[in-house]
């Protein structure tokens, strides 16, 4: 299922809880599926002790990873043509996420219909984690 | 990062869905698949950073033989190798944008090539002075077709920066 032109507006909101008291073991999954196993992630010792943070965080690639799910499953499998963020604030070990999509503009280009969409996803103490936007091509 | 032969495989893309937390059907299930617009098992939005574990210097991940900067009962004092940005002791992930050509697909065979992009200082909050840099990837796929561009922001701080830095 994909986004129609003929069904979506300006202003439209979708947004879907990415994660739920995020776990290290998940953080640890991600390392091993991306082959980004930067101690950061997953060595408390490493971090706190040599590093100097508070705590392992996740990568910013799990967290643009579970902001991509919200948006494909909005926008439909394939769809995207841009996605890009910015990471704003650490996500640390029982994070839950909500990832937010914003249409905010809808236009054409070559006969073909496309979504530009700004990306928002917070913690759950309402801190932004991740600012970004998006374009997805939509079904006429 | 130069990487010869990405390889998208079926099993990589299941492993790498389930890491995200996104149990879509397009991910692992050929049958499903077939019914669907891309007609095939496609990679997530950020599959090619998993390219990593196709490059044979990538500098986060332990290598036989040689030393690990990570702990071991206690922290072993082996410095890391400066790799640029992206992640390590001092660096971090600043942003990252993609732009997708052509549908990723499980079967496909990626060659990635990267060259450095823009660089820039900015004063921090908390991390004191932050310096940036981009670098810019393409993958292009067995047909020699460009499918991803990815720009990845870089970003060096003074000190530990435990929260955002760019509001």
């Amino acid at each position: 299922m994909s986004l129609k032109a003929s069904e979506v507006q300006v202003g439209d909101i979708y947004s879907e809880e990415v994660c739920k008291n995020l776990s290290r073991t998940q953080i640890v999954q991600y390392a091993g599926a991306s082959g980004d196993y930067n101690p950061l992630h997953s060595d408390e010792i490493f971090t706190t002790r040599i590093a100097g943070y508070p705590s392992v965080f996740a990568h910013g690639m799990l967290s643009m990873g579970m902001t991509g799910k919200m948006l494909t499953n909005y926008v439909g499998d394939g769809r995207l043509t841009k996605f890009g963020v910015r990471f704003t604030s650490q996500v640390f070990p029982g994070a839950t996420l909500t990832a937010k999509a914003t249409i905010s503009e809808i236009r054409e280009e070559d006969g073909v219909q496309y979504a530009e969409i700004t990306i928002s996803t917070t913690n759950e103490e309402g801190t932004e984690v991740i600012k970004g936007n998006a374009t997805a091509r939509l079904d006429a | 990062m130069a990487v010869d032969k990405f390889p998208i495989e079926a099993g990589h893309i299941m492993m790498f869905a389930r890491s995200i937390g996104d149990a879509n059907e397009i991910y692992y299930d050929d049958d499903y698949a077939k019914g669907t617009e891309p007609g095939a098992v496609i990679a997530p939005p950020t599959f090619v950073q998993a390219s990593a574990q196709f490059d044979p210097d990538y500098f986060l991940r332990p290598k036989i033989g040689q030393e690990w900067f990570g702990s071991a009962k206690e922290p072993t004092g082996v410095t890391q190798r400066d790799g640029g940005g992206g992640g390590g002791g001092g660096g971090l992930h600043a942003e990252q944008h993609y732009e997708y050509h052509k549908q990723l697909k499980a079967g496909d065979v990626l060659a990635a090539t990267s060259k450095a992009g823009k660089t820039w200082e900015k004063q921090g909050r908390r991390g004191g002075k932050l310096t940036f840099s981009e670098s810019v990837t393409e993958y292009h796929d067995q047909n020699g077709e460009l499918v991803v561009t990815a720009t990845s922001v870089g970003v060096r701080t003074e000190r530990p920066a435990t929260s955002g830095e760019e509001k």
